[in-house]
């Protein structure tokens, strides 16, 4: 039963082969039995979810069922969770329970999916291996081997693990700079950015407000679908929010891809790409000219400066948006302060980690007077080339695909020592937040028995494009059904 | 030494908004702490401002009455700086893309000139909450029912040359507010809050001096008072050879004294840049002339009005037409007669002195404008004496009727103004007192024989009961005496 998708379990609860209870119950297990392994939730709230199951298998019952009607799945602990404990990572967020749902959050329950838990991220979402996690890092289920555990890929690695073990069908995600795609391709499993705008915010807690977009993650392409179809949509709590219908994303998941044309950006096969996982990315595009689209060579002249310019936006964004957290009305607050300076700088310097606090001073430095023409408003424009560079691709192409990451799943602790290193893991993914344009990350082969992922890039609200594409791809090859041992 | 002083301002003006500039929790005042405060208020994780477009009107609305342009694309950039009564750690506020543009608002100056007071611009903004050092042992307590307030900032030119024409701006800037209701103008509960922009330059220099902020002056009499003291501050300093450090004072009105809140060196440095969860606002023409559609009458307007429809003069237009509500006042009185110019002799006169007596505004008067105009009606038609006129007035006030007719005949102080009875009545007096009249007929300067016939109106009103028309007894006499 672990082993099917969200589409497949769907319809089994609405053929009576199982229910909800049983479900939940059965992932439910799986995650207290396997989840020592991996470390993919921080909270697991299996009373309210068995609740929530027997609510949902009542109203199957009676006949109102939507496809997610009693569906297990899990919350990136970012998104905030009325009444259930969101931590987004951080020892500053331990004890935080929301007296509010996320719009996405409370999107699912509308819709009757029954939340198990919340998934581990890299805290306040600022990193690519899951190593920053407060509660622990997390650990790839590929590549497990005595003294030899991998990184998941961050910082949605807590739900590309869980979906990757089986612990559950399917677990949103958020994106920031490659925070869906890369711990999916690391992981194996298939994951969507949607276009910067088309997933309400609201209740999301944020890293950088301009490039945050919450997302899908889950093995099938199809699953994607069904979880955008959930997901996204104008949302009133979200001036960001873009107004605009919203497609059946699972309609067009069958279209022929006969005449698509693939644009392969020239920069991203550069020698930071290993020849194994170039190779892996050019089967993969070989499978797509099979399907009967066509392949050209594109540039995105500007995206050697894509790291260089999000280094600046993302910390100068996050430096104001995690002032917030500073022990007066709730999160952590240190103990004893003896006047309102030693209040805040305590309370901030033992409830931040290194990674949060190496971005809030990188942030604050950027905005600071004098700095801010040459950082932020320098980087302001070099977002303006890159979002140019997509839009004249897109003149030229209807798709763009790439690897997703340079290399894949690495040992835990080899990056730790180097952000700058570490920074370079998105080095594929990050031009698309500063574009705001959609992407996905879909499971495209093995390099040394570790999965390799293949990014698609689409225009400005193409997503069901996009899931069409790797919905095909799927029909075509089996690298997303690939279980690790 | 002669200096020129040099004042320009920053105004807080808290627009009129049912709900906060970007949440939907109430604005009102006077709640419980903390009960109008929601998860947007509280800066709680994940949430996100949503802009009230009421605030935007009210803006845009401002801008046009003080002639300024409206910018068509405004942007929101956060003001980083930590502080309890600011939630999000950063204020919510517009820095190089204000709404309002340049414009600027005339003011009548005491010796009867205009002046002209540029605006350099005016922003939108959220107010931050408050603190509360008192009542707490030793900590500080945070109210953040006012955090999210929508403002509009008004910052002036240096175009004030003294603390007269500062507060002649500050009235005239808060009877625009108040006129347009964009604004309820109620400075004892901080509607209005001004800083003052202070400098001192040799008499005739071009170059402008060092200037101090005075912050947060919240009536006009400080406003006033602040001015000179940091006038004579600065002078003083300056005269004793020393020089002006560029800070922010705090001024203490109950004690008439300031003190440095920071100097330059010790300001944050504020970080601002765009705030990435607002778009920028994009203002239309249609959005514009909508505004301008809805603009009430403005009290240049409605001086003008006063002064053709009413006949009142300058100044007497000038006053009644400055307060909004005043004005409105003014013409329920006026409506009910003819006589204008007594309807802004009694607002000015009795009316006036009894609000501030009690410490009133014209909203709480118990008097209605349509009453005190049946009053001044009845005074204008000889009806009652100016007497009879206080006491109609007094009982008005008391509310002991509503009535001015039936105040007047329950108190009898309808005057006679039959002549043939008022003749009698002076023929009777005339008669018992020969000893005046012979002296009166003797006199021969006129000044003294018009103090000497005050000596009959004494028993004319006492045979009259007090209701012999005044004047009418005036004329009789001074026929029947010859001359």
């Amino acid at each position: 039963m672990h082993n099917k998708s969200v589409a497949e379990l769907s319809r089994e609860l609405e053929s009576g082969q199982v229910s909800s209870v049983e479900l939940t119950q059965e992932f439910l297990d799986r995650i207290k039995r396997e989840d020592s392994k991996y470390n993919s939730f921080i909270t697991v709230t299996e009373e309210q979810a068995l609740a929530d199951a027997r609510v949902a298998d009542d109203q199957r019952a009676a006949g109102n069922a939507t496809p997610w009607t009693g569906i297990p799945f899990a919350h990136k602990d970012i998104f905030c969770t009325n009444g259930v404990r969101t931590t987004c990572g951080s020892k500053m967020l331990e004890n935080f329970v929301p007296p509010y749902d996320a719009t996405v959050t409370a999107n699912f329950r509308q819709a009757g999916a029954v939340c198990l838990g919340k998934t581990n991220m890299d805290e306040f979402a600022m990193g690519s291996s899951n190593e920053n996690s407060y509660f622990g890092a997390v650990t790839n289920p590929w590549g497990l081997s005595e003294g030899n555990k991998r990184v998941p890929g961050g910082s949605s690695g807590g739900s590309a693990a869980a979906v990757a073990a089986r612990l559950i069908p399917a677990a949103t995600a958020t994106d920031t700079g490659g925070s869906i795609r890369q711990p999916a391709a690391l992981c194996g499993v298939t994951g969507l950015k949607p276009t910067y705008g088309r997933v309400s915010r609201y209740g999301m807690i944020a890293f950088a407000s301009s490039l945050d977009q919450g997302g899908t993650m889950a093995r099938t392409a199809e699953d994607n679908a069904l979880m955008l179809n959930v997901m996204a949509g104008f949302d009133p709590k979200d001036s960001t929010s873009i107004d605009r219908e919203v497609p059946d994303y699972t309609a067009t998941l069958n279209e022929p891809l006969k005449g698509l044309r693939i644009g392969l950006p020239r920069e991203y096969f550069s020698d930071q790409l290993s020849p194994a996982m170039e190779q892996q990315v050019r089967n993969a595009v070989k499978e797509y000219e099979k399907l009967g689209a066509t392949v050209k060579e594109v540039s995105l002249p500007n995206a050697k400066l894509a790291i260089a310019a999000y280094y600046v936006i993302a910390p100068a964004e996050a430096s104001a948006n995690l002032s917030r957290f500073d022990g007066v009305r709730y999160g952590y607050r240190c103990e004893d302060p003896k006047d309102l300076m030693d209040l805040y700088t305590r309370s901030r310097a033992e409830g931040f980690g290194e990674e949060v606090k190496r971005r809030i001073l990188v942030g604050t430095y950027a905005l600071s007077a004098g700095y801010f023409d040459a950082y932020y408003l320098k980087a302001q424009k070099v977002r303006r080339l890159i979002q140019q560079d997509f839009i004249n691709a897109f003149k030229e192409v209807d798709v763009l695909m790439s690897p997703t990451t340079p290399s894949p799943a690495f040992i835990q602790g080899e990056k730790t020592s180097d952000p700058v290193t570490m920074y370079l893991e998105d080095v594929f993914t990050i031009a698309i937040n500063l574009a705001g344009v959609p992407a996905m990350s879909v499971p495209a082969g093995f390099v040394d028995g570790l999965p390799v992922g293949l990014q698609i890039i689409g225009d400005y609200f193409s997503e069901a494009r996009l899931l069409n594409a790797a919905h095909q791809f799927q029909q075509v090859t089996d690298w997303h059904q690939r279980e690790p041992q | 030494m002669q200096w020129d002083i040099v004042i320009g301002l920053e105004i807080h003006v808290q627009l009129a908004t049912k709900t906060k500039i970007f949440s939907g929790s109430s604005t009102s005042y006077g709640a419980e702490p903390n009960t109008q405060a929601n998860a947007v208020d509280l800066a709680m994780p994940g949430t996100l401002p949503v802009p009230n477009e009421q605030a935007f009107r009210y803006a845009v609305m401002f801008g046009l009455a003080v002639n300024a342009q409206i910018e068509r694309r405004s942007v929101f950039e956060r003001k980083n700086y930590f502080y309890p009564d600011l939630p999000k750690g950063y204020q919510t506020t517009q820095l190089e893309r204000p709404i309002v543009g340049p414009g600027f608002v005339d003011i009548d100056l005491p010796n009867g000139e205009t002046k002209r007071v540029r605006i350099h611009h005016a922003h939108l903004e959220e107010d931050a909450g408050k603190s509360l050092h008192e009542d707490f042992h030793g900590m500080t307590g945070v109210d953040l029912n006012r955090a999210g307030t929508p403002l509009i900032e008004v910052v002036t030119e240096p175009d004030m040359n003294n603390a007269e024409e500062a507060v002649a701006f500050a009235k005239k800037l808060h009877s625009i507010v108040t006129s347009l209701g964009i604004c309820d103008g109620d400075m004892s509960q901080g509607s209005m809050r001004f800083d003052v922009n202070i400098s001192l330059k040799p008499k005739g220099s071009d170059t402008l001096g060092t200037r101090t902020e005075t912050k947060n002056l919240n009536s006009f009499r400080f406003m006033e008072q602040a001015i000179a003291h940091e006038v004579e501050r600065q002078m003083d300093v300056l005269e004793d050879g020393g020089s002006i450090v560029q800070e922010t004072r705090l001024y203490n009105g109950d004690r008439d004294e300031s003190r440095s809140m920071r100097t330059k060196e010790e300001a944050n440095d504020y970080r601002y840049f765009p705030c990435p969860d607002l778009l920028p606002v994009e203002i239309d023409d249609s959005f514009i002339e909508e505004a301008r559609n809805s603009l009430p009458e403005l009290p240049d307007a409605r001086k003008v009005r006063f002064m053709d429809h009413y006949g009142l003069n300058d100044y007497d237009a000038s006053l009644l037409s400055g307060d909004s509500k005043l004005a409105t006042f003014f013409e329920e009185a006026a409506s009910q007669g003819k006589d204008a110019k007594l309807v802004a002799n009694w607002i000015q006169g009795e009316f006036s002195a009894r609000l501030n007596a009690e410490e009133k505004s014209v909203a709480d008067s118990p008097i209605s404008g349509a009453q005190l105009g049946d009053l001044v009606v009845r005074i204008a038609d000889n009806t009652i004496s100016s007497a009879g006129a206080k006491k109609v007035f007094e009982a008005l006030w008391s509310g002991e009727n509503d009535s001015v007719d039936a105040i007047i005949d329950a108190k009898g102080l309808k005057q006679v103004s039959d002549t043939g009875a008022l003749e009698a009545m002076v023929d009777e007096v005339l008669a018992g007192m020969p000893d005046q009249v012979a002296q009166y007929q003797n006199e021969e300067d006129p000044k003294k024989r018009k103090k000497m016939l005050g000596g009959f109106m004494g028993p004319l009103m006492k045979a009259s009961k007090g209701q012999g028309n005044p004047k009418l007894f005036n004329e009789i006499l001074v026929r029947k005496l010859g001359g």
